[in-house]
């Protein structure tokens, strides 16, 4: 068994010197909640992938997958950590048949790349994910983040079609194909999505592409509380408005978004700056449909109480669209200790989303609350500073977030914590037969515990 | 091709060669009633036959009431090394729902409670046994309805859909049955209960629906269902597009496919097919045509007029002799109504039907139907071709006789060359059906040895003594990482 620190020598040893760094300010930059790797490894083929994880399976060494890093803290900090494998070398299309709107590429593809290639065929992978500039195809599928599009092209799930990954005995594996339908052996690709490297290293991964709309449209509408919001959200559902995305979001959420637009100079959208909530919805078509929903949704804020609402300058729907895309970048940024959560509900109730606000009131934070369509709500608490008194308050409050959800049926995920706090609450969503049965998953994809241990929560 | 003795689906026919022990059928028995148990061979016979050309019987067929009751059927069974399959309506077309091993079936009939209808949030708790349409048709009122809509959605049963993750006409806009399923209740091999997703819908850790459904009952028993309900479109139009040939007809799709039209369903059917089932169901579609292509498009009103012109302008491209759209309710019913009926019509020209599923690249289609016809003229079949064409579903269907042994090894071979050139064009071996007991042997076309590994170490992480569902999925052929069905579980079944 190696020791951590004659790994990079002996990595060289099986794929060459140049595919290494071990330099003490580079290992910084792939710290995951401040714990460093032995190593970084940069393979340039799925072939030296595959050497490296042999080589740590021999070695009884920790592998992470990691594409552009940009949600490492998303998952618990992994038990052991000695090889980061960097799949960014990986970036080639390797088949896209844009007649039959399928797309086969390398999970360390850049998403904004992908999406330039996509276009100029008229078409898109509609993954809306956080941190759009620098996440990587891999990343993305791996890290089980919400896309901002899932109202109309439903999560990653549903449009990866197949995947390729090497699994923790070091072998080249695939599931799915690259037909748009297809029943073929078991789904495993499913189980990849959100796993965070756990289970195996995305090589490649199929989808299904859309067609690119010929417009689209977004609209903004404000209320005086939460209630009138969610009444607001709740007869757009009703009405079948085809809408690409949907979100409410609460007084210092649209603060935040104001401000951080107030630095850039970009659109400037007053009503972020004075109202209780807002509703952002964004919708696609030709002329006639996009132009039929901004009118229906004005009508429909109308009739749900005493709501202003007004169709965007495309300028500022992009903008504002890209705000809501990325709430999770500057929520877990807004202080200096933040607590981010991520509530999956089958309802999201006025009393859900108020009981949080005043619970974060009460322990003397500030909180914001984004609503997300699908039953999502983000939900961002924020200390000033991070001291002692702070760490208990978010800790109380990420433990009620987990109860409040679990008492509506649903669950909560951290998205991002103080160390602290992400380490006292471990565990608190799975049942004990639950956790089994990832066990059981996760031993048939990495029998020897190479990827990540303890990535997962539960300890898997 | 890699290596693996490859054997005909005939040869697999097995009678079981189980025995039930008696102490085992007395506890099955007082546990569920004689009522709920049947052991009669003239009863077990009924249950050999799905929809597939395969067979299989079981020695025992049960038909609980209650989850509990499934995990106390599968703990006895357990305990005397018996193998068990699920069974829902039995509508199945790879023989996932037969007993290859023998054993204990559990027929999910009569768990066929619609335990909770949320209409606010789109959700409905069901039982295995209830009936896909019967889903619709108890959220209807609320304009509701359960999207994925296999051919057989009159009788086949969630359950086995789940089991399956099956397909239907409408699946092309809107995903098959694992895009509509929240949640799951399961009895595992051991009989342990377990819960799995979540009624919103994302998983909690690892995507275990996402596993489970389609994994063929080899995994779990299904015994409870959180399906998602979607809401029924504002408008539709049901368009019939006319071709004078298969090949226009073909283009047409590639075409539609190509600009990004997404109609809600896209389905095709050759001249030859159309012919017969015109001849029994009187839908409308001219005798004299090639091919016609029946779509569909949904959503705003100003979507579907725009989408049908569209599409009507690529037909027409496309040299569409005419391209008919349905003026109201009746005339749309009757022009599915070929369509779904058009098995049964087959049935009146030919003893039997082999009706094959295979998938390939929607821009190889008029390839594929080139090759499927020079495949049926080197074996001496009519293959006719009924199938879903937006998404690159093939069903051609081989009319052939059963009782002419000679034939039937035919139609075997005409199946097995067509699916073959499904994956060699990039394809897959089934889009909706399964791989069951009808293609385990063809796996090997498309995965490796490392894939088999690693397939069967998930396999056998929830049924390690392959108890459930022996016999499926995996080639039992040695060294293509075959799942074994123990000589004392099946006498007639190669180990």
């Amino acid at each position: 068994m190696s020791t951590t620190t004659d790994v990079p020598a002996r990595l060289a040893e099986v794929i060459g010197s140049k595919r290494i760094v071990a330099a003490a300010e580079e290992l910084e930059t792939y710290a995951v909640d401040g714990r460093l790797p032995g190593a970084i490894v940069r393979p340039v083929s799925t072939e030296e992938a595959i050497e490296v994880v042999r080589f740590a399976r021999t070695e009884k060494l920790a592998i992470l997958p990691l594409g552009g890093r940009s949600k490492c803290e998303v998952g618990m900090t992994p038990d052991r950590y000695d090889i980061a494998l960097d799949m960014t070398g990986l970036r080639e299309i390797a088949h896209y048949d844009p007649g039959d709107l399928t797309l086969s590429v390398d999970a360390g593809m850049r998403l904004r790349e992908l999406e330039i290639h996509l276009k100029q065929h008229g078409q898109v992978l509609p993954l809306a994910v956080p941190c759009f500039e620098s996440a990587t195809v891999g990343g993305s599928v791996s890290c089980g983040i919400d896309s901002a599009l899932r109202l109309q092209y439903g999560s990653v799930r549903d449009f990866v079609i197949g995947a390729e990954f090497i699994d923790g005995t070091g072998q080249l594996c695939k599931s799915g194909g690259r037909v748009v339908k297809n029943v073929t052996g078991y789904d495993l690709h499913k189980l990849l999505i959100g796993s965070l490297g756990t289970l195996g290293v995305l090589t490649r991964v199929n989808f299904r592409t859309y067609p690119l709309p010929a417009i689209s449209g977004g609209y903004v509408a404000c209320f005086g509380n939460a209630q009138e919001a969610l009444v607001f959200k709740k007869a757009v559902e009703k009405s079948g408005l085809p809408l690409a995305n949907l979100e409410l979001f609460d007084q210092r959420a649209a603060r935040m978004i104001h401000a951080i637009l107030a630095r850039t100079e970009e659109a400037s959208l007053p009503e972020l700056e004075r109202e209780e909530w807002c509703a952002y919805g964004s919708f696609e078509g030709s002329e006639e449909v996009v132009r039929r929903i901004g009118g229906e949704l004005e009508k429909i804020t109308r009739e749900s109480g005493t709501g202003h609402s007004r169709i965007l300058e495309p300028a500022e729907d992009v903008v504002l669209g890209g705000m809501l895309r990325e709430s999770f970048e500057w929520l877990r940024w807004g202080a200096p200790a933040t607590l981010l959560c991520r509530l999956a509900l089958p309802e999201v109730t006025e009393k859900v989303s108020t009981e949080l606000s005043q619970l974060a009131g009460s322990l003397g934070l500030a909180s914001a609350v984004i609503v997300r369509a699908a039953g999502i709500v983000y939900l961002g608490v924020f200390a000033e500073t991070e001291n002692e008194e702070a760490i208990t308050a978010l800790q109380k409050m990420a433990t009620s977030a987990m109860a409040i959800a679990r008492s509506e049926n649903g669950h909560a995920t951290l998205l991002h914590a103080p160390l602290m706090v992400k380490r006292s609450v471990v565990g608190a969503n799975l049942s004990q037969a639950q956790t089994g049965l990832q066990q059981r998953v996760k031993q048939a994809f990495d029998p020897s515990g190479v990827f990540a241990p303890g990535r997962v929560v539960g300890g898997i | 091709m890699p290596a693996c003795s490859e054997r005909h689906y005939s040869e697999v026919v097995s009678p079981s060669g189980v025995s039930i022990p008696a102490p085992l059928l007395r506890e099955i028995k007082s546990l569920l009633g004689e009522k709920n148990v049947l052991d009669k061979q003239e009863d077990l016979l009924l249950y050999e036959f799905d929809g597939s050309v395969e067979k299989g019987r079981p020695d025992l067929v049960v038909f609980p009431h209650t989850t509990e009751q499934v995990s106390k059927i599968v703990r006895l069974a357990a305990g005397y090394e018996v193998p068990i399959v699920g069974r829902g309506a039995g509508t199945g077309l790879s023989g996932g729902a037969l007993a290859r091993g023998g054993g204990v079936m559990i027929v999910f009939a009569r768990m066929n409670k619609i335990i909770e209808i949320d209409v606010e949030n789109q959700r409905a708790v069901v039982q295995p046994g209830v009936v896909n349409l019967d889903i619709t048709r108890a959220v209807e009122h609320a304009g509701l309805y359960f999207a994925p809509d296999p051919s057989s959605a009159k009788s086949c049963t969630i359950g086995g859909n789940v089991a399956e993750n099956a397909g239907g006409p409408h699946t092309l806009a809107y995903g098959v049955t694992t895009n509509h399923i929240a949640a799951l209740e399961l009895v595992l091999p051991d009989g342990e209960i377990v819960r799995v997703g979540s009624k919103q819908g994302d998983a909690t850790g690892y995507d275990l629906c996402g596993l489970f459904v389609g994994s063929e009952g080899t995994l779990a028993l299904v015994t409870e269902i959180t399906v998602k309900l979607a809401r029924k479109p504002e408008a539709v139009k049901t368009l019939l597009a006319i071709f004078e040939t298969i090949e226009d007809a073909s283009q047409a799709v590639v075409e539609i496919t190509a600009s990004g039209i997404t109609p809600a369903a896209c389905e095709m059917l050759d001249g030859w097919t159309l012919r017969v089932v015109e001849d029994y169901v009187h839908a409308g579609y001219p005798r004299d045509s090639g091919a016609v292509l029946l779509l569909e498009v949904e959503g705003l009103t100003e979507a579907v007029d725009g989408q049908a012109n569209a599409i009507h302008d690529v037909c027409k491209r496309c040299l569409a002799r005419e391209v008919r759209v349905a003026k109201d309710d009746r005339e749309r019913d009757l022009l599915w109504k070929g369509r779904k009926n058009a098995f049964g019509a087959l049935g009146r020209v030919a003893p039997s039907n082999y009706v094959l599923d295979g998938v390939i690249p929607r821009s190889k289609l008029p390839q594929a139907l080139e090759r499927i016809k020079e495949i049926g003229k080197k074996y001496g079949f009519n293959i006719g071709n009924i199938f879903h064409a937006g998404d690159g579903n093939l069903h051609p269907i081989v009319l052939y006789d059963p009782r002419d042994t000679k034939q039937f090894e035919r139609a075997i071979d005409a199946a097995r060359e067509t699916i073959r050139a499904c994956v060699e064009m990039g394809g897959a071996l089934t889009g909706e059906h399964g791989v069951g007991m009808e293609k385990n042997e063809l796996m090997s076309w498309l995965f490796s040895d490392a894939d088999f590994a690693l397939m069967r170490r998930v396999h056998d992480a929830f049924n390690p003594n392959s108890s459930l569902n022996p016999g499926k999925i995996f080639p039992l052929s040695k060294g293509c990482g075959e799942i074994r069905i123990r000589k004392k579980e099946s006498a007639g079944v190669e180990a």
